[in-house]
């Protein structure tokens, strides 16, 4: 019976949906998932706020608790293990997150570079030609 | 040949049968890889808009910037409705999956009226910077801001209603497969758009406070 049942759909807990998993053991899930979430979320607020740590690494220290957060989302809520009844979901997880890099990157780098490359404010030309 | 007999008599015993010699794949299995697919292909929308967010996070045209405009305990609020429905639209799956109608209704109602909420305090948040002339035609930076927030807060209507339609096909048809599919894929919806506004919060309201 396992064979024929080798996939699993993204969403589903059990690689078996015809055998019935204990429901406190689904609740467990969730309400674990919930905690870390809630805890995950609760420290970005502090670390926005707080004036203990260094203003530069701030922004950075977001980010990683926002990619933290997210796997606690995929993990606990969606069901998306590495298992392998799920590669076929991990791939084009995998393959969504590599194109969300590349636009989201890719503008700001292009962005930026073109700030920088613009020509400059007239008065700053007029302070150049000056000279 | 014999060593071709050997390898492939090797090949043969060792191989575990993968997803694609187990048999045509259930149609639960297809309705949810093509729906996350789907989920995959939003979220690559909504990083367009977030890298445009990010852009013209600065171009504020001598209008208000975030500093100004951005209340964190509404922000605060909102996540706490939208986790907590996540929460409850898990346990409605599990609810759906050993067929209990009145632990599927309690959930749904709760997930519901939670993202109703999250729903008013967002609104409410967008009339009070209309109100003090922070609306989308004000500046770049405001435009963004509106068309990523409210692109996300039109997705959470739609799963309302979308929740709405689901409750009233297991009252009328009850747990058939196709309906069983179709909460599948709403929770999947649900769950993602969660997962949506965790960058959202971070990057719009958490880090555009820093600067």
């Amino acid at each position: 019976m396992t064979d024929t049942q080798y996939d699993r759909a993204p969403g589903d807990a059990s690689a078996l949906p015809d055998v019935e998993q204990g429901a406190s053991s689904g609740v467990l899930v969730y309400t674990i998932g919930l905690g870390l979430a809630v805890g995950l979320t609760a420290l970005s607020f502090w670390v926005a706020n707080t004036s203990l740590l260094w203003v530069g690494g701030i922004s950075l220290g977001l980010t990683v608790l926002a990619i933290a957060q997210m796997g606690v989302h995929l993990v606990f809520f969606l069901h998306v293990t590495t298992g392998p009844d799920n590669t076929n979901n991990v791939m084009a997880l995998a393959f969504g997150v590599l194109i969300v890099a590349l636009v989201v990157v890719g503008s700001l780098l292009i962005m930026a570079d073109l700030n920088d490359s613009m020509m400059p404010a007239p008065e700053l030309m007029n302070l150049q030609m000056q000279h | 040949m014999n060593v071709a007999v050997a390898v492939d008599d090797k090949v043969r015993y060792e191989a575990r049968p993968s997803a694609g010699e187990a048999g045509p794949a259930t149609k639960r299995v297809v309705v949810g890889y093509g729906f996350w697919v789907f989920l995959l292909s939003d979220i690559v929308m909504f990083s367009a808009i977030f890298a445009a967010y990010a852009v013209l996070n600065h171009a504020t045209a001598g209008g208000p910037s975030g500093v100004q405009l951005f209340n964190q305990r509404s922000v605060a609020i909102e996540t706490g409705c939208l986790l907590a429905s996540s929460y409850t639209c898990g346990l409605m799956s599990l609810a759906i999956g050993s067929r209990r109608y009145a632990a599927t209704y309690w959930a749904a109602l709760i997930t519901f009226v939670l993202g109703a909420l999250f729903l008013a305090l967002e609104l409410r948040e967008f009339a009070g910077m209309i109100a003090i002339g922070a609306g989308p035609q004000r500046s770049a930076f405001l435009s963004a801001f509106f068309t990523l927030v409210g692109c996300h807060g039109l997705h959470v209507t739609a799963g309302l209603v979308w929740l709405v339609v689901m409750m009233a096909q297991v009252a009328v048809k009850g747990f058939r497969q196709t309906v069983e599919r179709r909460l599948l894929c709403f929770s999947l919806f649900w769950h993602a758009l969660d997962i949506v506004w965790v960058w959202l919060f971070t990057v719009v309201y958490l880090m555009g406070v820093l600067s």
